[in-house]
């Protein structure tokens, strides 16, 4: 006796299934993942630190709370901005 | 419900069936359309990931630094300016603070430098961020050459290393001694960098500020609150501009799927035709179309956003890791704390699953309603 040929919803649905719980899986893991801050924030109490060392290209763009508006046009007020980083990063805002 | 069921199962199969007939260009469809929403949720998440922990991380940054401004530009604090800060109503305490930037022709980058009394570290001895100490390939008890402003070499020793796990906060970091950094720098022991306050009710911090602005005009006092609205604003600013960037790429695709889904071509026209000719009803082919729709578009969206998120969350971010680096040579490595908006979720749903649902069923209703014999002849 031959196996009847497989129904395309049997593969279909279940893969939804398997995706929608993944999905479900982020927003669970979203909710309940905590990252112990402690170290860190005692370093920015000791330090005074005030900005994330994420874009250490140029000074602005390395602490942009503490710059000031020429920073980045530094060489003449209509200068290009010279750092990729700088292209995306808005001046500092006051 | 055991029919209705089985009956959209009987429905799935055939659309299924309908589309394995068109299998390159449904397959190659569900690649961009996976890969466009894994892009969108790629930028939202890591946005909204680098918002939260910048918000996490600095809200214990100072209540208030003050900055000496000469022509609009930073310039040195005078130590006797410390006297009449701590003076003003309100202020519990004040401490000079010394930081700078130091680039390293050696590995062209810049270093953070910032003196760090609490450590109490010997004249000549460094403590380094860890990503400092892998480019430089340094350990414990390796030392450090810097040329001071007189080319003089100053040779510092590496007493230890940052936790790995603060890189995002520490990654340049080179915290020393303030012997050494006057020394390096041929700074005069009256000079600060800036100066950081304590206020004794963080909620008059504003109006502290106000007092520091009128006692030394020439200040500018920056406050723990407008930290945090720039890093806020930082990310939202790059957010939408990698959107605007993406935007264009969006509209080609939605060009791409309403000229797929929408341009019914004579073959599906007469599909439709035959279907109503052998007793489908309106309905059932709406139904059709809207399974067609939703298994395209619902597995391209759950794929490409459970794919964002692993990468995001669990692989370092490293597909974006070249825009927020630019020209950097120091980049930390970190894991971000996973942050999602449901709102914004849905909001990218609606907008990448809506308009594909739209496009396949709209024209399939058009030529559900129409009559058989005159949709078949085409």
């Amino acid at each position: 006796m031959t196996r009847p040929p497989l129904r395309p919803s049997r593969i279909a649905l279940p893969t939804l299934i398997i995706l929608l719980l993944l999905f479900g899986l982020t927003l669970a893991d979203a909710g309940s993942r905590t990252v112990d801050h402690a170290a860190d924030r005692a370093l920015v109490r000791e330090l005074g630190l005030s900005d994330l060392a994420l874009f250490t290209e140029a000074r602005y763009t390395r602490h942009p709370t503490q710059a000031d508006r020429h920073t980045p046009f530094q060489d003449h007020p209509a200068a290009l901005e010279h750092f990729p980083t700088g292209s995306l990063l808005t001046p500092p805002p006051r | 419900m055991r029919t209705f069921l089985e009956q959209q199962k009987y429905l799935i199969d055939y659309t299924l069936a309908a589309l394995r007939r068109r299998k390159t260009r449904n397959l190659g469809l569900l690649l961009v359309y996976t890969l466009l929403v894994f892009l969108f949720s790629s930028v939202l998440l890591l946005s909204q990931g680098l918002r939260r922990e910048a918000a996490l991380l600095l809200q214990d940054a100072p209540e208030v630094i003050v900055q000496k401004l000469i022509a609009g530009r930073h310039d040195l604090l005078p130590a006797d300016w410390l006297e009449p800060l701590r003076r003003i109503r309100g202020v519990s305490r004040v401490e000079g603070r010394l930081w700078g930037y130091y680039y390293d022709p050696a590995v062209k980058a810049n270093y953070t430098l910032m003196v760090a009394p609490e450590r109490e570290l010997a004249a000549g001895a460094i403590l380094i961020g860890a990503t400092l100490a892998r480019v430089r390939q340094l350990g414990i008890g390796d030392y450090l050459s810097l040329r001071t402003v007189t080319g003089q070499p100053l040779p510092l020793k590496v007493a230890g290393v940052l936790d790995s796990a603060s890189e995002l906060l520490s990654a340049d970091l080179l915290l020393l001694s303030e012997t050494s950094y006057r020394q390096l720098f041929n700074l005069p022991p009256e000079v600060y960098t800036d100066a950081v306050l304590t206020v004794r009710n963080p909620r008059e911090a504003r109006t502290v500020a106000g007092k520091i602005a009128l006692a030394l005009p020439d200040s500018r006092p920056i406050l723990r609150e407008e930290i945090l609205r720039t890093y806020d604003a930082v990310f939202h600013w790059r957010e939408g501009l990698v959107f605007i960037t993406l935007g264009s790429l969006l509209l080609a695709f939605m060009i791409l799927a309403w000229d797929k889904a929408a341009g019914l071509n004579a073959e599906e026209q007469r599909e439709i035709g035959i279907l109503k000719a052998i007793g489908w009803e309106t309905g059932d082919i709406l139904r059709m179309k809207l399974w067609e729709g939703l298994l395209l578009s619902l597995t391209a969206f759950l794929a490409g956003y459970a794919l964002a998120y692993w990468q995001v969350f669990y692989g370092g971010a490293r597909l974006f890791a070249p825009v927020l680096k630019g020209w950097a040579v120091l980049y930390p490595e970190f894991r971000l704390t996973p942050a999602m908006d449901f709102s914004q979720v849905l909001a990218l749903l609606a907008v990448t699953v809506l308009p594909y649902l739209a496009a396949t069923l709209i024209p399939g209703w058009r030529a559900a309603i129409s009559d058989p014999d005159a949709v078949m002849r085409g």
